[in-house]
């Protein structure tokens, strides 16, 4: 695995991708940071919304940043490839 | 509050009576109606769980389960965005995960007030079909597989056309 490379997630508390890509991560022992942004409330969650659209161009779950790369969506090869797993 | 069991006891009924067909992997479909299931406690009506919702029913409307995104999403790429609807042959099918069909500016604005719609009237309306079975009209881009009300096929709707 890539040192360094603590993937950052924007995730929903309730989709299904976004557990489904938590389970992923933790599967491969890989530490990550995470926000449910549905379990934010009024300005920190437009915070963080806006903060989404400006990483991806638009508001879909999960975001998630992998260094200077960005997936939209639980893309198992993708982040396969990005983590160097 | 109904349970996740009564909710898709209820779900399951429409659905076998419509022709649609759940997610057959039951750790995904319990995954899907667990997230339904705390937004309907969370906000008082099941909205997406894919999606972020504002928290209030006009803005969130067209994302409550089953969203207005449904059909064309299964007949298109044979999945809701959530994946909780399935075609029939999505077990023969890729999964990568699909685009969102929401416009993204409904998550700035809101889903817009009806005469904000396309569909309201003017140039821009959607088609009109009818059902030459039972006369069930609907404003959409495509005639419905099945219709609601009699049942008949996708063939038997007919374009209504616009008088003006």
């Amino acid at each position: 695995m890539k040192k360094n490379i603590r993937p950052k997630l924007y995730t929903l508390s309730t989709c299904m991708h976004c557990r489904a890509t938590k389970r992923f991560l933790k599967e491969h022992g890989i530490e990550y940071d995470f926000v449910d942004v549905d379990k934010l409330d009024g300005r920190e969650k437009e915070e963080v919304l806006s903060e989404v659209k400006s990483i991806s161009g638009g508001v879909r779950f999960p975001t998630i940043v992998i260094g200077s790369k960005v997936i939209v969506g639980f893309y198992e090869d993708k982040l396969k490839k990005a983590l160097g797993i | 509050m109904r349970t996740i069991s009564d909710m898709f006891a209820e779900m399951k009924k429409i659905a076998d009576e419509e022709g649609y067909q759940f997610n057959p992997d039951s750790i995904q479909l319990n995954d899907i109606l667990d997230g339904l299931w705390e937004n309907e406690h969370r906000y008082g009506y099941p909205s997406c769980p894919c999606r972020i919702a504002k928290g209030v029913l006009a803005d969130d409307m067209d994302m409550i389960c089953p969203c207005n995104y449904r059909d064309a999403d299964v007949e298109e790429y044979g999945c809701c965005l959530c994946v909780l609807y399935v075609s029939d042959d999505w077990a023969t099918r890729k999964h990568d995960p699909i685009p969102e069909r929401r416009p993204q500016e409904y998550y700035e604005k809101g889903y817009p007030a009806i005469l904000e719609q396309k569909g309201a009237g003017g140039g821009d309306m959607v088609e009109v079909y009818r059902c030459t079975v039972c006369g069930y009209l609907c404003g959409r881009e495509e005639p419905p597989d099945l219709c609601p009300i009699c049942r008949a096929k996708k063939e038997r709707f007919e374009k209504f056309d616009k008088i003006y």
